[in-house]
């Protein structure tokens, strides 16, 4: 194992992060706290309690979710959509390290910038709204399987994208939608019969509905099911990276 | 001794269906300086790419130090260090941070005092904190060089190190080239400065359309394939060359006013002695004589104009 590779990558990565941290950081932060501040303060007040839990503090898991789903990818998308555009692509190439290494370094480094803004905004929200969080080793373990799985996906977003408009596709016109409809600002309980059975193909209420139930013991699916959706997920991009890698698709002519 | 590369039937079919290498043969000792000459689209940036991991070969094999290229990966590319024909840099990084980046990524602890030692060498230890977008041209080819010897190769790939370079630095660089050298590393040099090539390398290879048409060293090359020529200056211009000379290698040059006669250096008579005194017997005078080797771009040119 090439410890000093993924050591150095790892670093190179969360360098970029302190170096631009009103874009990795601040922005996302500021972004979700207003979130927090529209519909947990100001229209959550006058929204009635959804299954005994306040709405200012119900839609906590899925903001955070929201927030960790388009940044790890977008974290992990950049890390290595970078040197393909600079063209620094070929260190990385001629280098002694194996794909398992590469995607250490990078989708690591992602995973870790995302869990920190996830608890950043957990941080923040407890300004805004009262909650408490039921399973907190659940709720960090969610957290930081939900970054990792889909930093890994994000990397393989990056590996895919020719050029910066693709880099922002999936986020934008897949995630974000599933985000909004896979119930982060309500319970899937709430809607007519079709579109509850419609919501069970949607991958994200899955790991909406598992957060949620790490803070407040309630969810809309078995957390067994959310826990199993994550790591097929995980096992699922792993599975496509390693194939890329051993291709070369994308990386090598 | 283990060449430091050996190349066995290598041959690289792109998807478009260009074929860029053609069953290439090769072995490039260690220690020695092999200059690898080609027209561009040749293959040469190709070959590179497949010692070095970045492109993946259709058939054929490669080993580094007797380690497989694809079997090994890990123990030949180790040995490696690659300085490509782009300015590709991180641009936003420092000096400093990026060979050290370099130095991990190959698998090496942290040196400082090598690091130190290697942009010194390149005269870039005054710009360790500077970032590189800030840098010139020239310092950005230096990163790179540092950034491939960050982690102690011992086989250096130089592909077209001072294109677009100034003659004060190309001179920097084949010196840097010629240290290494001493230290024992293994430097394949491609360029497109026939000159550079004809400086530095000890052995010659030239590829065309895929194909390695030539190996050798460049010595044998230079005697093999340059012809060495005289040329006599006339006094008074001729019409054509007299036929009392016409079982000679003569050409009259175009303005009538010299003589150009061929001949072979190592050979036991070159002729010239017998051609002067002939000169002197048909009453040509002479005002001025010079001989002339044909340098390795001469040679080069002729080579791939005859494939």
């Amino acid at each position: 194992m090439n410890w000093h590779a993924i050591r150095q990558i790892y670093r190179f990565e969360m360098s970029r992060t302190f170096r631009t941290v009103t874009q990795s950081i601040a922005s996302p932060v500021l972004s979700t706290s207003l979130y927090f501040v529209v519909f947990g303060s100001a229209i959550g007040s006058r929204v009635g309690a959804i299954d005994g839990i306040s709405y200012g503090a119900f839609i906590i898991p899925g903001l955070v979710m929201m927030s960790l789903l388009s940044e790890s990818i977008s974290n992990a998308a950049f890390g290595i959509y970078m040197p393909k555009w600079s063209g620094t692509i070929f260190e990385l190439l001629s280098a002694p390290v194996s794909a398992f290494e590469v995607v250490a370094g990078y989708v690591g480094a992602a995973a870790t910038k995302s869990v920190m803004l996830g608890l950043l905004i957990l941080a923040t929200a407890r300004l805004f709204v009262d909650y408490q969080i039921a399973h907190p080793v659940m709720m960090v373990c969610f957290l930081a399987l939900t970054a990792l799985s889909f930093s890994l996906f994000g990397f393989m977003i990056g590996l895919w994208a020719d050029d910066f408009q693709k880099l922002q596709l999936i986020p934008l016109m897949v995630i974000a939608p599933l985000t909004f409809l896979g119930g982060a600002f309500y319970s899937i309980k709430m809607l007519p019969p079709l579109w509850q059975q419609i919501s069970l193909f949607n991958p994200v209420m899955y790991l909406i509905s598992g957060f949620r139930w790490s803070f407040f013991d309630v969810s809309d699916v078995n957390i067994v099911l959310s826990f199993s959706a994550i790591v097929a997920t995980m096992l699922l991009c792993l599975t496509l990276i390693w194939l890329i890698f051993k291709t070369g698709w994308k990386l090598k002519n | 001794m283990q060449p430091a590369i050996n190349i066995e039937a290598l041959t690289k079919t792109y998807r478009s269906g260009l074929e860029a290498l053609k069953a290439i043969d090769l072995t490039i000792a260690q220690g020695e300086i092999f200059g690898l000459l080609g027209p561009n689209g040749a293959g040469k940036t190709t070959l590179i790419s497949i010692i070095c991991g970045i492109v993946t070969p259709s058939s054929g094999r490669v080993s580094v130090g007797g380690c497989d290229v694809v079997a090994q990966y890990r123990a030949a590319r180790a040995k490696i260090g690659l300085v490509p024909q782009e300015l590709s840099t991180d641009t936003f990084e420092t000096v400093w941070a990026t060979v050290r980046f370099s130095r991990g990524l190959f698998g090496k602890p942290p040196n400082p005092a090598h690091l130190e030692a290697v942009l010194r060498d390149l005269s870039l230890w005054d710009k360790r904190d500077s970032k590189i977008m800030t840098l010139s041209g020239g310092m950005k080819r230096r990163v790179l060089v540092a950034k491939a010897l960050a982690h102690e190769p011992e086989i250096l790939f130089l592909d077209e190190p001072t294109a677009g370079v100034d003659v004060e630095l190309r001179r920097g660089m084949w010196g840097l080239v010629r240290r290494l050298r001493d230290r024992g590393v293994t430097i394949i040099l491609t360029t497109h400065y026939l000159e550079e090539a004809e400086e530095m390398a000890d052995r010659i290879g030239v590829i065309n359309k895929g194909q390695l048409i030539l190996v050798e060293d460049k010595a044998t090359i230079m005697q093999r394939f340059g012809a060495k020529q005289l040329t006599l200056h006339l006094m008074h211009p001729l019409d054509a060359i007299p036929a009392a000379l016409a079982d000679l290698p003569l050409v009259l040059s175009e303005d009538r006013h010299a003589l150009i006669y061929t001949f072979d250096q190592h050979a036991e008579r070159t002729g010239i002695a017998a051609l002067l005194q002939r000169l002197r017997e048909l009453g040509i005078g002479y005002r001025d004589l010079h001989t002339h080797e044909s340098s390795l771009e001469e040679i080069f040119v002729d080579l791939i104009r005859e494939r």
